[in-house]
């Protein structure tokens, strides 16, 4: 399983990496290389060239922007594990980093990397659609931002224009009494998920909530929202009962994928379930307990 | 592409093509066979070296990205000749193998958790491995080897009466 | 026979001394091996299930940069003899190239040789095959019927094997039992999946008329397959024994790659080398496991007693026999398991379909008949209402019935199931397991108890080729062991054989320092290529500590009685005077005339005029021995001995399900095992922990997926799932000890414990966990979303 042939670049910022991207396109950037490398030696994924940004230090950075926390595209994956502000800031990415792959991968897999890939089961896809992240771009000198909703629209496939990398993203910061909940079930710890769901919570003094974020991953095309849950849920003391009605509601209609590791209903009928104790532990975490799991 | 790595300790000047993985330069160029190709697709771990002190897998990285970091193989952990490290000897006390095919990287992996981790537990140790798949063992004498290691080295070197 | 808990040596906690090199990495695997000039192999495979071969254009690869060679199928059909099979299939002859006709996608139709692997990748690319698709088969049961694609035309028909035996008057035992039961149970298929490819290097010497093979191998008569397939002699195959092997249990004969680098080395005179990769190996590397349908119908009385059995099992081989159809037969060897059932029918067919050939692993068919027969005890536990370990206790064959002889002819050696069962409850409570697990149902979980009492048959004696094919007469299946203590005294013995992580070097330094009375690390132990071996069998069939263990022994003995003899003759005492003690002979009259080690050394081979009359100089032995309590061909009523030794396991594990997740987890696991003698406990312990997480593969995970079209969906370890140190749980072992009446040191064989009997363990505790909810599932392997929507639908079914 060797890969096809290409030529390899190392630019040294990332806009001689775009215009390297624009000159050919069939040219690919490569970051972490954990899901690239795989299929460059099935073969699947043949560059002509590998734009490596691997050590363009500008683009890894993990710091506050305003109200956000702005992470970079090649910000490796353990490094954001560990980070303490990550831990404050965004607690949901915290708590959803230490799905992905193993330890030697997160040594090398870049948040960007991951985002660019678009993969329907990725972890941090989910977390960037739930809390309404911005990726950033840079194209032709410039550099563009768009909501993570925009960002993600069929499996593997992104609104990334030719010619473009992946800079970074924010992720928004929640203030208040907020809670976190993210689990995900797969065949074994660490692979694809066959279906995710993430919840961030804030409530208010009176327990009720202010404030409620799901996202579903791995189930359809791209992470969902599930908008309709959260505006029927916004307010409420987030009763299991209530919290699991609204879930079924909102998930009833979608088109689950269907495949050799899991059916469309069973991807449909676990994901309320997994929703459901996302947004338990999100509660109880706001609250002030945490939950054991 | 002539580039230089930096490979337990010592520079080697190769000659690749950039398609040339991390793995085979270091196995086909420079002799280092402890280092193993499972499945070239990153999900066994044999191939696993460290890379600045990380466990990662060296068929997911092209030589030519390894230039300017330390690359450690199981030829660099190993003392010298004939001899052992603590690991590689607590591996051989508790029979933590069989055919020997993912040794090297489960060794390496061990090595990575025990400079981060001197002490870590039962669950510690299977979610560090976990990335490296043994069909032999079913890894129990994995899992007891890496903590016999790091039990006898944190006893190392400490007089006794410290350790009461 | 020695009793256990007597040596000085064996059974002793020693290292073993393999892993000195392992650790280090100089472990010496196919692909370390470089030899000058040698050029490298990339295949060319065919995308579909079934298809005709109509033309190959070579023309475009062949000017591709490095490219030395583009072989055909059938240039390599006129240069060669198709591979052996063990059954009288001449219209199903099997090539490494496919020949006219590619019969699965995946199936290797050309190869490409070049400088390097990526450049013969990047060649095997350029060649463009023309194709014409045929009709496919993929269910067995399909290929059974008439009127399906065939996939071998000229062999009239898609069944290789359909043979039934009759054990006993099983018609009258099922008419004279009050109930019945019948039970369909699936394995699915899966394999052993070693994380080492399979790897080979052939280098045609034609001055000498040598071919060097250097391969990953574990097969016997592979110097003898090679010659055949490349019309040389035998003594012309020169295959290295010492290359270390990177896992196989089973699956590492891969002598249709070994045959095509063969013929490659001969036809263009450099050394030529193919190491599998990963996708080449899923596909076509011909290493698929078992994939068997089980019809069990099994006759018994009120009080559970099962008298009869009949078992129809259905082998879907892929596309060519490969060793397969023989995996049907070796569980007739312990066809009812632990149990004194009395008559049994078995019908034993295999059919060819448009899958990846399979080879022979672990167990050879056993895994999957005692998932069977597992299966089926627990459903008649459950359909009398009895306690599923009550009524194996009843069924179970008694301690003091030992030897025993089964309805197909075997007798098994010794064994005390009943304690070995004891002593595992008396390490875990049955009782307080069964609180555990209602109180964990109580909290809404599923949760159940899986039980499984199995055999390993070890020891070899394939008697089931002549079973299965009457044709076949072998009855001799042999091991050897040689040792020389050297002009300055030190001592090496040789072993005939490739080995894959067993410690065999431990296993025969440690018993020949046992006979011999010395520290084992002072025994080197070598592995000479096949014109310098002796026979073997090589580690198939769980018989290396038997036999291996056993030559090695007989060696020693041999060796031992030498020194006594000159010792006694240079003493001038008669040799019931004479003792050995730690390489020293001594009068027993007179202790302190005595001769050393380095003294009789120096008579053997220095001092002629000292040796006893006629006696060979120098001090070299060898031991070749037939396997305990073999040597006999089938009666006429298809009775016959097959492994001389059973070892036993008895798993029981607790397991909880999510019931909205689906998913399973092991909460406990505990297996009581009896292997005899145990010579290297560190050794045992990896086989049976390895086996064990085998068999949770197999059980919940592992599965060579097809989809509709004979596409595989799980062609790589992306969807291959194999058990991580996390699907694992920890495992507790209680041992117990029947020796062997057959065995030199009272050992039996352990290199597929846990893997014999986890999959029947887990299957049956989650058929246990789902019994509340009136479902059963008896398809493996048992994946978690299949069992989420089994429960979702129970659930939906209720409101």
């Amino acid at each position: 399983m060797k890969a096809a042939p290409f030529e390899y670049s190392r630019p040294a910022d990332i806009d001689e990496a775009c215009a390297l991207l624009a000159a050919d396109e069939s040219a690919r950037v490569i970051a972490g290389g954990q899901t690239l490398v795989p299929m460059m030696a099935m073969r699947l994924a043949r560059p002509t060239r590998l734009i490596d940004i691997n050590r363009i230090a500008a683009l890894s950075y993990i710091r506050t922007e305003g109200d956000s926390v702005a992470v970079g595209a090649t910000t490796r994956q353990c490094l954001v594990e560990r980070d303490a502000l990550i831990a404050t800031s965004v607690p949901l990415l915290a708590r959803a980093i230490p799905n992905i792959g193993h330890v030697a991968t997160r040594a090398r897999g870049t948040v960007g990397g991951s985002l660019a890939n678009a993969d329907p089961a990725a972890e941090i896809a989910l977390t960037a659609i739930t809390l309404d992240a911005t990726l950033e771009y840079r194209a032709d000198g410039a550099s563009e931002a768009i909501p993570a909703r925009e960002f993600f629209i069929g499996p593997m496939i992104t609104a990334l224009p030719a010619g473009a990398i992946l800079s970074g993203v924010r992720f928004p910061i929640w203030q208040g009494k907020v809670g976190t909940g993210f689990h995900e079930i797969n065949a074994r710890r660490s692979d694809f998920a066959f279906v995710s769901a993430a919840a961030q919570v804030e409530l208010g003094d009176d327990g009720k909530v202010k404030r409620i974020a799901i996202g579903v991953g791995a189930a359809t095309d791209f992470p969902m929202r599930l908008d309709s849950a959260e505006q029927q849920l916004t307010g409420t003391a987030l009763d299991d009962a209530a919290v699991r009605a609204s879930l079924r509601e909102a998930l009833a209609d979608i088109e689950a994928l269907s495949d050799l590791h899991a059916s469309a209903d069973y991807r449909r009928r676990v994901a309320i379930d997994l929703a459901a104790r996302a947004v338990a532990d999100a509660r109880l975490q706001a609250q002030g307990k945490t939950h054991a799991h | 592409m002539r580039i230089e790595l930096d490979v337990n300790g010592s520079k080697h000047s190769v000659d690749v093509e950039p398609r040339t993985t991390l793995l085979d330069c270091l196995r086909d160029q420079l002799g280092l066979t402890g280092t193993h190709a499972g499945c070239e697709h990153g999900v066994c771990g044999a191939c696993t070296v460290l890379f600045d002190g990380v466990a990662v897998r060296s068929c997911l990285m092209f030589a030519v990205q390894a230039q300017g970091s330390q690359i450690t193989t199981i030829e660099g952990v190993t003392p010298g000749p004939g001899e052992l490290s603590p690991v590689q000897d607590a591996f051989c006390e508790t029979h933590g193998m069989q055919c020997g095919f993912c040794t090297p990287a489960m060794i390496l992996t061990a090595h990575a958790l025990l400079a981060n981790n001197p002490s870590p537990t039962r669950e510690e140790i299977v979610e560090a491995i976990s990335g490296n798949i043994c069909r032999c063992t079913g890894y129990a004498q994995i899992v007891e080897a890496i903590a016999l290691a790091a039990e006898r080295m944190r006893g190392a070197n400490r007089p006794s009466e410290l350790r009461k | 026979m020695s009793e256990p808990g007597r040596h000085r040596y064996v059974s002793t906690d020693r290292r073993v001394r393999e892993d000195r090199r392992f650790v280090v990495g100089k472990g010496r695997y196919v692909a370390d091996i470089s030899l000058p000039n040698t050029k490298h192999v990339a295949l060319v495979t065919c995308p579909y299930t079934a298809a005709r071969i109509v033309s190959i254009d070579k023309s475009a690869a062949l000017t591709m940069p490095g490219v030395h060679y583009v072989l055909d199928g059938a240039e390599l059909a006129q240069a060669t003899l198709p591979l052996m099979t063990g059954l009288e299939t001449p219209n199903v002859p099997r090539r490494p190239l496919a020949f006219e006709v590619a019969r699965y996608a995946g199936e290797w139709v050309a190869a490409v040789v070049a400088d390097t692997r990526a450049l013969a990748e990047d060649a095997a690319e350029k060649v463009k095959v023309n194709y014409a698709k045929l009709p496919f088969v993929l269910d067995a049961e399909q290929a059974l019927e008439k009127g399906s694609p065939l996939v071998h035309e000229a062999h009239g028909s898609n069944v290789l094997l359909d043979k039934t035996f009759t054990w006993g008057d099983v018609d009258n035992d099922f008419a004279a039992s009050p109930r019945k039961l019948s039970l369909r149970v699936k394995w699915g298929r899966s394999s052993t999946v070693p994380i080492e490819t399979f790897g080979v290097v052939a280098s045609w010497d034609p001055w000498r008329d040598i071919l060097d093979v250097y391969a990953s191998i574990q097969m016997p008569r592979y110097a003898d397959q090679i010659g055949s397939a490349l019309r040389l002699p035998v003594s012309s195959v020169r295959v290295h024994h010492d290359v270390d092997v990177g896992g196989s249990y089973g699956v590492k004969r891969g002598i249709k790659h070994t045959v095509l680098v063969g013929y490659l080395s001969r036809r263009l005179g450099f050394p030529v080398r193919l190491i599998e990769d990963r996708l080449e190996n899923m596909r076509g590397g011909d290493a698929h496991g078992p994939e068997r349908l089980f019809d069990v119908e099994v006759a018994f009385d009120d009080q559970g007693i099962i008298k009869s059995m009949k078992m129809r099992a259905l082998e879907n081989v892929g596309a060519y026999a490969g060793r397969s159809p023989f995996q049907l037969g070796k569980p007739i060897g312990a066809i009812v398991g632990p149990y004194k059932i009395q008559s049994v029918r078995y019908r034993a067919i295999a059919v060819v379909t448009n899958k990846t050939t399979q080879e022979a692993v672990r167990g050879f068919g056993q895994a999957p008949t005692n998932v069977a027969i597992e299966r089926t005890i627990d459903e008649v536990a459950n359909v009398l209402g009895l306690d599923p370990l009550e009524l194996r206790r009843r069924n179970l064959i008694r301690h003091e019935d030992f030897p025993y002889t089964i309805p197909s002819g075997t007798t098994y050696d010794s064994g005390d199931y009943h304690t070995v069962i004891d002593k595992v409850l008396e390490h875990t409570s049955y009782e307080e397991l069964k609180k555990e697990r209602d109180a964990l149902r109580a909290q809404g979980k599923l949760a159940g108890i899986g039980l499984a009492a199995c055999l390993e048959p070890s020891g070899g004696n394939a008697m089931f080729e002549a079973l299965l094919n009457p044709k076949i007469s072998t009855t001799t299946f042999m091991d050897s062991c040689r040792i020389n203590v050297d002009g300055i005294g030190s001592i090496t013995a040789t072993m005939h054989t490739t080995s894959s992580g067993q410690g065999h070097e431990t296993l025969v330094g440690t018993v020949i320092g046992e006979v011999l009375q010395f520290d084992p690390d002072l025994i080197r132990v070598t592995r000479p290529d096949s014109l310098n071996s002796l026979p073997s069998g090589t580690p198939v069939g769980s018989r290396m500590a038997i036999m291996l263990g056993g030559a090695a022994f007989h060696a020693a003995n041999k060796l031992k009685a030498k020194f006594t003899a000159i010792g006694a003759h240079d003493l001038c005492i008669p040799a019931d005077r004479a003792v050995y003690e730690r390489g020293e002979v001594y009068d027993r009259n007179a202790p302190q005339n005595r001769r050393t080690w380095a003294d009789l050394v120096q008579i053997a081979h220095r001092s002629y005029h000292r040796m006893p009359v006629d006696m060979e100089p120098g001090l070299a032995v060898s031991h070749v021995m037939q396997v305990p309590a073999g040597g006999k061909l089938p009666t006429d009523d298809d009775r016959v001995q097959m492994y001389p030794c059973t070892s036993f396991e008895f798993h029981l594990i607790l397991l909880i399900i999510d019931p909205a997740l689906g998913r399973p987890e092991i909460v406990k696991y505990r297996i009581g095992h009896d292997c005899g003698v145990v010579i290297n406990p560190k050794i045992v312990r990896g086989m049976t922990m390895g086996g064990i997480a085998h068999g949770i593969g197999a059980a919940l995970y592992e599965e060579f997926a097809y989809d509709g079209e004979g596409q595989m969906v799980a062609q790589s370890f992306m969807d291959y799932i194999l058990p991580s140190a996390h699907e694992v749980p920890p495992v507790e072992i209680i041992h117990h000890c029947t020796p062997s009446p057959n065995t030199v040191l009272g050992q039996k064989g352990s290199g597929e414990s846990g893997y014999l009997g986890a999959p029947a363990g887990v299957a049956n505790a989650i058929n246990d966990a789902l019994k509340p909810l009136g479902i059963s599932i008896n398809r493996l392997p048992i994946k978690l979303s299949v069992l989420g929507d089994m429960v979702a639908a129970t659930q939906e079914r209720k409101e």
